[in-house]
């Protein structure tokens, strides 16, 4: 034991490194699963193909066609963006069951404040996505700083934001042409641009921006990364100096001003201010997050796949009406592909340690 | 002795309600020695360490880098002053690649407009500069340096964690139960990596339960007891069961002839 003498001797020789790097595995199975490994948003993309080829073999040009096509782009344009949403919140391991009714407040402030205020109607605008902004902040409060579960936390505010929805709008729509009238900027994202058949509205386009945007953040700077370590293990993410605190609150404040452009993009959509309106989008986003590919464990995925999942369920509802079948074959469809994705996803994590 | 410590504390004291984690403890680190600080389970090493780390505030005494009276208000803090911490856990995002890693939480931003107004960081640069950090403490980036950590085997995610803490201008590095998670190979190389590091001149506190690891690879051994340094010894000079021996009380300070 005392013989330590030699110890400087024992430094490795260069070829026996300390943790030399194996060389990759090889073969087509184990290259495919790297494959999925490392672009998660592979498999929604390739679902989507396939669906997107049988139903075009199916119904041939009523579903192949840039109408219909860009049809399924409007409609799940507010699922959509709904969705960046709650990609960002799962991504940090988190839930936001309120992302539906903050979606719904905002649209009801910018009618509210501009057609019953009277305010401008640039205004009535700012304060509907401010208001979206604070209730992200208080979710991010609360989860973040008091410490409470996401699940919690957003249950909460899900039926306070929705309560106060109603007691404030009184239940009443708002009605398009009054909105036409009034304040015709609400409906901004309703406009259109059409191409040879293929119509995106303003709202579509913004979906696509908005998944650009986010895809750069999370991929390019150091926020998006510290969204990741966050989700993947606060604890480890805290030590090697995230402030995670910071990260979870701009998290979920971001998400709450995206609600609020959902709910700008919701008026455009049906012309109208409708408390009403999406009830299902916590569910129809947490849908589309799951089946992009986004692990609800947190810190793995990404929102090209969460457009991918929304777009999946898009297809099979257009394209399941088009063949005039009951509609709840779309909901069991979907339910077995939900099922499928978190399989899929449990699966990758088994093959990652 | 008057030279120069590099990492000291003096009279540390530490009480949680009515126990006396840390009783007037001392501290000293030299330049580019290995020092194994070995105790028994609530001995209070743990204690002084997150002291030393920057993890828990003492309630009194001093902490000294190079001599000179510091305050650690977070484990952020002590990195500041050059003091970094391998944690047990490792603290890596298994999913996020080693450059991303390695970077966490001080990353590089890409010089002028797109750095500047849209933050896009300088991933290149990153890349570059672990892999060569990676290769200075020979591992080799065979493969790649965007490999998620989680697809590395132990030893090497240990490997990241230590090139990490040795990356950016540390004075010191802190090391917590390396090879307590490992089997004989792989500890092996950490060991070999606990060496590398202390050529490179960059002193390491190395706190484990191991004893043959802690005499193979340490100078000094500071032997923990009671909430403070009961003595250092010259793994030369003194026996495994000696160490222990003293550690746990059956032997006292004075029969070794040797004390802080």
């Amino acid at each position: 034991m005392k013989n330590m003498s030699e110890k400087s001797d024992q430094k490795p020789p260069a070829s026996e490194a300390v943790a030399s790097f194996d060389g990759g595995r090889t073969g087509v199975l184990s290259k495919l699963t790297n494959l999925i490994y490392t672009m998660p948003a592979i498999v929604p993309l390739f679902v989507l193909t396939l669906a997107v080829a049988i139903f075009g073999i199916l119904l041939g040009d009523r579903f192949l066609s840039p109408f219909a096509l860009t049809l399924i782009l409007q409609q799940v344009a507010i699922i959509g963006i709904v969705a960046m949403a709650q990609s960002l919140v799962i991504l940090t391991a988190g839930i936001d069951l309120s992302v539906g009714a903050v979606m719904i407040l905002s649209s009801v402030v910018m009618g509210k404040f501009s057609v019953d205020l009277g305010l401008p109607q640039e205004i009535a605008i700012i304060c509907g996505l401010l208001c979206g902004l604070i209730c992200g902040l208080i979710s991010g409060f609360l989860v973040a700083v008091v410490k409470l579960p996401p699940f919690i936390v957003t249950l909460g505010m899900w039926q306070i934001v929705l309560a106060t929805v109603f007691l404030y709008s009184g239940s009443e729509v708002i009605r398009s042409q009054t909105i036409a009238a009034e304040a015709p900027l609400l409906q901004f994202f309703g406009k259109t641009v059409s191409i040879a058949g293929a119509n995106f509205t303003y709202g579509v386009i913004f979906l696509l921006l908005l998944v650009a945007g986010l895809t750069y953040a999370l991929g390019q700077t150091a926020w998006g990364r510290h969204v990741y370590a966050v989700g993947d293990d606060p604890a480890a993410a805290e030590l090697a100096g995230v402030n995670v605190r910071k990260t979870l609150i701009s998290v979920y404040a971001l998400a709450g001003l995206i609600c609020a452009f959902a709910g700008w993009v919701l008026i455009g959509r049906i012309g109208s201010v409708s408390p009403q309106s999406g009830q299902f989008a916590n569910i129809e986003s947490i849908t589309a997050v799951v089946i992009g590919g986004i692990s609800l464990f947190g810190g793995r995925g990404s929102v090209a796949g969460t457009l991918f999942g929304a777009l999946i369920v898009g297809v099979f509802t257009l394209g399941l009406r088009l063949l005039g079948l009951d509609v709840q074959w779309t909901y069991l469809l979907i339910g077995l592909l939900i099922i499928l994705a978190v399989g899929v996803d449990q699966r990758i994590r088994k093959a990652s340690l | 002795m008057t030279k120069q410590t590099i990492l000291s504390a003096r009279g540390l004291v530490k009480r949680y309600g009515r126990v006396t984690a840390l009783d007037r403890c001392d501290f000293d680190l030299y330049p580019g020695e290995v020092l194994a600080v070995i105790g028994d389970n609530g001995a209070g090493k743990s204690s002084m360490i997150k002291a030393l780390s920057g993890a828990i505030q003492p309630d009194e005494g001093e902490i000294l880098v190079e001599g000179k009276s510091v305050r650690f208000s977070s484990p952020i803090g002590a990195r500041e002053y050059g003091i970094e911490t391998v944690y047990q856990t490792l603290a890596l995002s298994p999913a996020l690649s080693i450059a991303d890693n390695m970077f966490m939480g001080r990353e590089i931003r890409k010089s002028g407009m797109m750095g500047r107004v849209f933050k896009q960081l300088d991933k290149a640069r990153m890349r570059q500069l672990s892999r060569e950090k990676l290769s200075e403490l020979g591992l080799m980036t065979i493969q790649s340096i965007d490999q998620a950590v989680e697809t590395l085997s132990g030893g090497q995610r240990q490997g990241v964690a230590v090139a990490r803490a040795a990356a950016f201008g540390s004075r010191v590095i802190i090391m917590d139960e390396p090879t307590a998670a490992l089997g004989v190979k792989e500890s092996r190389k950490v060991l070999d990596l606990i060496l590398t590091v202390k050529e490179k001149g960059m002193p390491i506190i190395l706190i484990s339960h191991n004893m043959p690891h802690v005499f193979e690879v340490a100078d000094r051994i500071h032997i923990h007891r009671l909430g403070r340094r009961l003595c250092v010894v010259n793994p030369g000079d003194c026996k495994m069961s000696d160490a222990v021996a003293l550690m746990t009380g059956a032997m006292s300070a004075d029969e070794i002839g040797q004390s802080a």
